[in-house]
């Protein structure tokens, strides 16, 4: 890993201009702190320095010496002589310290990047036209900007193997890679899974698998991410769609509670694929296969697309009056669900509020598998925490609403989302309630449902989930939702409308949501909105709740101190 | 205010009354175009000499061996002004003979000619020289779906266009013959 970035600043020159940098960090970082670009392509913020690609040459030198005295030498005119090494050095693995002088603009520098690109595309493909990463690519921008602008090479190129099967997401193109090798420290380094390598050597040099090997951890698709040309290529991805057709949303992957921050590309109301962003807090640059594959629940089969009511299509006005029907002035039992988001959870409470209901809630829980997928499966659970609308932690079923409805305490039930069935609880004793349920894709429940209200799966709407550092992060919506359906915040907030008919009607947008859930609960919240949320993700105390039982392990930027983090 | 000054008409000669030497004139130009070479075509039994650099409809056409030359890489449909243009890219299996290094061609392909503008970007930006707006000017139908023309009406209307690179071809050498040390 790169030397961490110390706060202690030093002044280095960078291009003749005096600059200040932490101390420590390499020159690459260095310069694009301050707007100087270094091109570089096996250097990754997040990977160790291999220093292959030579693309980072830079001119470096300290102020001399005299070595008997240990004066500075001066110039003529009475500056400090520098001492330039001879020959270049890479960036990435030149540190920076006090009174470094580097060049990043002079002539030796053009002139060696002007090598090192026409040596790259000595033996790369013209495949541009078909290539996925084309519009994307370091190796296509580079070449435009410290290129030669002309190829002196013509001889035939390398031929190599154009579509190996890495593993079961990743299809390699052989004649395409530049052998930076950042994929193969990726796959030692963060996924933990040393798969990968070089064999051969000069221009006959491929990347491979190990014998009886395959790259299928679940972290693969992250080498596609981080191949800075198109050899790497997602199977899922591959040819689907030219990358600057996409429109990127900034949004937040619901797998599991660590929340890593993502980016959906979509084209015209259609998610192509989803990539990470870059969260130092989070996740780094990384996330996981699995957590790349929920946008196909947009156009799962068993997407619920009509509001329905005993079986019958209906509008989703008539499927709201007649939920309301159902849940007002009766014994009813609310499911909230830790999957919401936190505004959908502060209305689902008003909800319980107004109906005088009792609360059920479960967790999903899975393996931990210590980098980025956490043992609890759902993105807010700490939401409903803070929400109130449990105290003590939830558990994996929903026994404690099975014996609820054993003994006939309930009349009616609102489900949001959850599946009661495969929460252990008895088909028999669900006969004689009335179902409201309130989901986006159906199963044993919402079968059995007396109401059925559609709403938006993630991708869809806009709101904020609490991840298990207790930071909150918000996510916007990258895609129409279906024609005739609403959100579950305007469902719900609706719902409420009709509930508490002599208060005043709740405010559906998010910025009205934020506004209640401060006054609420002034002490988390503070005076937060959620369009400034949006820009900037603030972290919360969460030592109110450290006497519960998370169930995260230490992971990647995550350390479980018993719900209070880092 | 302007004055209005009121002309008098000078009264019509005894010729001119007759009106017979203005219809001798016209007459006489009848004549003489009955004579002269015919400038008019029976269209659209006739069709007009189209020049070469005529930007009629864009259509897509094959190299000399018959393998369809667009790689679908969507350039044509992201610089169309009018948005006229919609591909729906897909890959090419390893197995299919001549076109194995290929890798990707269009699943469809769909130019909208009621959006079409004839500007030839299309044509000026294809890598591939798939793309040719030819020499065909009049397209109608009789519903707004027919005058999308699909892949398969692309390629009909495009035809085969002789090639001066075979880039297949010399990638197929390339293989054939390993690597250059």
């Amino acid at each position: 890993m790169i030397s961490p970035s110390k706060e202690d600043l030093v002044t280095i020159t960078l291009n003749g201009v005096e600059v200040e940098v932490p101390n420590g960090i390499n020159a690459v970082e260095a310069a694009a702190l301050h707007g100087k670009e270094v091109p570089h392509y096996c250097y990754h913020p997040k990977l160790s320095v291999a220093g292959n690609c030579r693309m980072c040459l830079v001119e470096m030198g300290t102020p001399m010496r005299d070595r008997s005295t240990g004066e500075a030498i001066l110039e003529d005119d009475g500056s400090p002589k520098i001492g330039w090494v001879p020959k270049p050095v890479i960036g990435c693995a030149t540190n920076v310290s006090a009174g470094m002088h580097l060049r990043t603009e002079s002539d030796l520098v053009t002139e060696c990047r002007e090598g090192i690109m026409e040596f790259l595309l000595v033996n790369h493909p013209l495949d541009c036209p078909i290539c996925d990463q084309a519009g994307e690519c370091r190796l296509q921008e580079f070449a435009t900007d410290y290129g030669r602008g002309f190829s002196r090479y013509i001889e035939r190129k390398n031929v190599k193997p154009k579509r190996t099967r890495l593993g079961p997401r990743v299809t390699l193109d052989d004649e395409r890679c530049i052998l930076c090798s950042r994929c193969i420290r990726f796959s030692q380094e963060v996924a933990k899974d040393d798969v990968l390598g070089f064999v051969d050597r000069g221009s006959f040099s491929t990347l491979t698998c190990f014998p009886g090997k395959e790259l299928s951890n679940n972290y693969s698709l992250n080498t596609v991410d981080i191949c800075p040309v198109g050899a790497l290529t997602s199977t899922d991805f591959r040819f689907k769609m030219r990358v600057w057709f996409l429109k990127e949303t900034k949004s937040i992957c619901t797998e599991s509670s660590t929340g890593c921050n993502t980016i959906i590309s979509s084209r015209e109301g259609v998610i192509q694929r989803i990539t990470p962003r870059r969260n130092d807090l989070v996740n780094d640059t990384w996330m996981t296969d699995s957590g790349r594959e929920i946008y196909k629940l947009v156009k799962a089969e068993n997407r619920i697309l009509r509001p329905s009511v005993d079986g019958k299509d209906l509008p989703l006005s008539e499927g709201i009056s007649s939920a309301v029907r159902i849940l007002k002035d009766r014994k009813v039992g609310v499911v909230a669900s830790c999957k919401s988001t936190l505004e959908e959870q502060f209305l689902t409470k008003l909800v319980i509020d107004a109906t005088n209901a009792q609360v059920y809630i479960r967790g999903h829980f899975g393996e931990d598998d210590g980098i980025l997928l956490s043992a609890d499966r759902t993105p807010n659970l700490r939401g409903a925490l803070i929400n109130g609308l449990t105290d003590s932690y939830p558990e994996d079923h929903l026994n404690g609403l099975n014996e609820a409805l054993a003994s006939g305490e309930l009349e009616s039930l609102f489900v949001i989302d959850e599946d009661l069935l495969a929460s252990g609880v008895d088909q028999e004793n669900l006969k004689d309630v009335d179902i409201v349920f309130l989901g986006t894709h159906s199963h044993a429940t919402s079968n059995m449902a007396r109401v059925v209200l559609p709403s938006f799966t993630v991708f869809e709407k806009e709101g904020s989930f609490i991840n298990k550092s207790f930071i909150v992060q918000a996510f916007e919506q990258a895609i129409p939702g279906p024609v005739g359906l609403s959100s579950q915040v305007e469902i719900l907030s609706q719902i409420i409308n009709h509930l508490r008919v002599d208060s005043d009607p709740l405010d559906a947008k998010l910025d009205g949501v934020w506004k209640s859930m401060g006054e609420v609960l002034p002490d988390l919240m503070g005076d937060c909105d959620f369009r400034s949320l949006v820009k900037a993700p603030f972290q919360i105390d969460g030592s109110k709740w450290s006497h519960l039982d998370f169930v995260e392990k230490n992971a990647l930027n995550f350390e479980s101190v018993k719900g209070v983090q880092v | 205010m302007a004055k209005t000054i009121v002309l008098e008409r000078k009264p019509l000669s005894f010729s001119e009354r007759t009106y017979l030497p203005q219809i001798a004139t016209g007459l006489k130009t009848t004549f003489s175009n009955m004579f002269k070479p015919k400038v008019t075509l029976q269209y659209p039994e006739e069709k007009p000499h189209i020049p070469n650099n005529y930007r009629g409809v864009p259509t897509l056409v094959k190299d000399p061996n018959g393998r369809e030359k667009c790689v679908s890489c969507q350039l044509c449909e992201f610089v169309c002004p009018p948005k006229a243009i919609r591909i729906t890219p897909g890959s090419v299996p390893e197995d299919q003979e001549q076109r194995e290094h290929v890798e990707k061609a269009p699943q469809e392909f769909e130019i909208n000619m009621l959006r079409c503008i004839y500007c030839g970007y299309c044509q000026e930006v294809c890598p591939e020289e798939a793309i040719f707006l030819q020499d065909q000017y009049s397209s109608s139908g009789y519903s707004r779906e027919e005058m999308i023309n699909n892949k398969q009406k692309l390629y009909e209307l495009g035809g085969t266009l002789p090639d001066r690179h075979y880039k297949w071809d010399k990638k197929k050498q390339a293989e054939v013959h390993g690597n250059t040390h």
